[in-house]
């Protein structure tokens, strides 16, 4: 019990930002976080040693939201991008940055979630490509694509919102 | 140029993420000096990463919520288990009592009384799931009416024969969902409705290996009335904390459906 303590309460914090930062909504991810601790604890027995804690928690984890947005997909309870809870925008705009944090979490939210996923992995929770990959439960070359996808569509997006707005609409009756 | 391996995109992904050795690293910056255009794309990246991060990193800090203390969690989980040895326990040292008391009482009048088979059997069951199930606030049924095809296709399964919902709404009682409940005899189904006033009633149903083509036989044990029939070899019972008058009708109707489907 107290390994089980040791390595994995440090780890919450994490936990929930991953969590949120999939689901885009503070509450649910909360739940599903207890659901992942829960599990953990639970088969705390089965998690093989020479593994990493870390890694095997957040696939738990990274299953668990996966089935709970297959779920709502199903019942066609999809909040629209703009309507959900802010990704914990937790500090105003920087403006010296060249890119708004604004911008930038909306072109995360708009990334297809496998890509969305494998991004936030590496660049928020620093995993390695390997580990992001064991995660995942996809091959490392996947990983890499997923990564060089998400990329792209995150340059593409926040370019396209320099862009006057005309641009985007289109005046209709 | 030089004549090293050539740069790929992998190479670009791991010099944005800091992944990449040294040397491969001197390679990779080498390369973005001579391509401009790479290198514009490559500091867009690190510029978008660096905004994540800042926007993002900061989630960590916030203090974590009472719910996610794993103490409580590891505590709550190792719980239930002594609780139910403990329960277990002290049925066993009540039963031992009755049966030890009991010599030539309430132990051998209890042993007497409690019916092995048929209408009888079906009838305490029945009233034993409702003690159980029907005061249940928080978990009443195990799979809800919203998911009644889920339902039907497990107790059809578990009863290895095709079931049906009765419809009881013509006497105000609505179904809100079921489970499948074990008994001496097997796998029973239990359907459960409420009037939304706070009464429920259960219906029990299983395979009957005798009785099983028997009229309607009227129980009343702990302020509960039931009404018990068979048909086909299939057993119902119904529960209810009402009076033989007020439950009888509702089991008609049942009946009445049940013979329809069947």
């Amino acid at each position: 019990m107290q390994d089980m303590r040791l390595l994995i309460e440090p780890l919450i914090p994490r936990l929930r930002r991953y969590a949120r930062v999939l689901l885009r909504d503070s509450v649910g991810a909360d739940d599903l976080v207890q659901d992942c601790l829960e599990r953990a604890i639970g088969r705390w027995h089965q998690r093989r040693l020479d593994g990493d804690a870390r890694t095997w928690l957040f696939t738990i984890l990274h299953n668990l939201a996966m089935n709970r947005m297959r779920q709502s997909a199903r019942r066609g309870s999809h909040i629209p991008v703009e309507d959900a809870d802010p990704i914990a925008i937790t500090r105003a705009p920087d403006q010296e940055s060249g890119i708004h944090h604004r911008d930038v979490l909306r072109a995360l939210d708009r990334l297809p979630d496998d890509q969305r996923a494998v991004l936030v992995l590496v660049t928020i929770e620093e995993l390695s490509y390997a580990d992001t990959a064991k995660a995942l439960g996809v091959p490392i070359g996947t990983v890499m694509s997923r990564l060089s996808r998400a990329r792209a569509r995150l340059r593409d997006e926040i370019a396209g919102s320099d862009r006057p707005a005309a641009s985007h609409l289109r005046r209709v009756k | 140029m030089n004549g090293g391996r050539p740069i790929t995109e992998d190479d670009l992904q791991g010099f944005v993420d800091d992944m990449l050795d040294r040397r491969r690293r001197g390679e990779v910056q080498a390369y973005l000096s001579d391509h401009p255009e790479v290198a514009a794309r490559v500091a867009m990246d690190l510029e978008m990463r660096d905004a994540l991060r800042s926007a993002l990193l900061p989630i960590a800090d916030e203090p974590v919520p009472a719910d996610l203390s794993l103490a409580r969690m590891i505590e709550r989980h190792g719980r239930p288990r002594r609780d139910w040895a403990r329960g277990a326990l002290q049925t066993a040292a009540a039963l031992l009592l009755v049966v030890a008391g009991g010599a030539g009482g309430w132990g051998l009048r209890l042993a007497q009384e409690t019916p092995r088979a048929g209408i009888a059997a079906l009838a305490q069951e029945a009233a034993d799931s409702y003690a159980v199930y029907a005061p249940d606030l928080g978990r009443p049924v195990e799979i809800k009416a919203a998911d009644a095809p889920q339902f039907i296709k497990w107790a059809s399964r578990r009863l290895e024969r095709d079931v049906s919902i009765p419809d009881l709404s013509g006497s105000g009682f609505s179904f809100i969902g079921g489970r499948v409940v074990p008994t001496p005899h097997g796998p029973a189904v239990l359907y459960m409705f409420d009037n939304g006033k706070g009464t429920r009633l259960t219906l029990l149903s299983r395979n009957m290996a005798i009785d099983r083509d028997s009229p309607m036989k009227l129980g009343n044990a702990g302020g509960v009335t039931s009404v018990s029939w068979s048909r086909d070899g299939l057993g119902f019972s119904l529960v209810g904390p009402l009076d033989e008058a007020e439950l009888h009708p509702i089991a008609d109707v049942a009946k009445a459906q049940f013979s329809r489907t069947i």
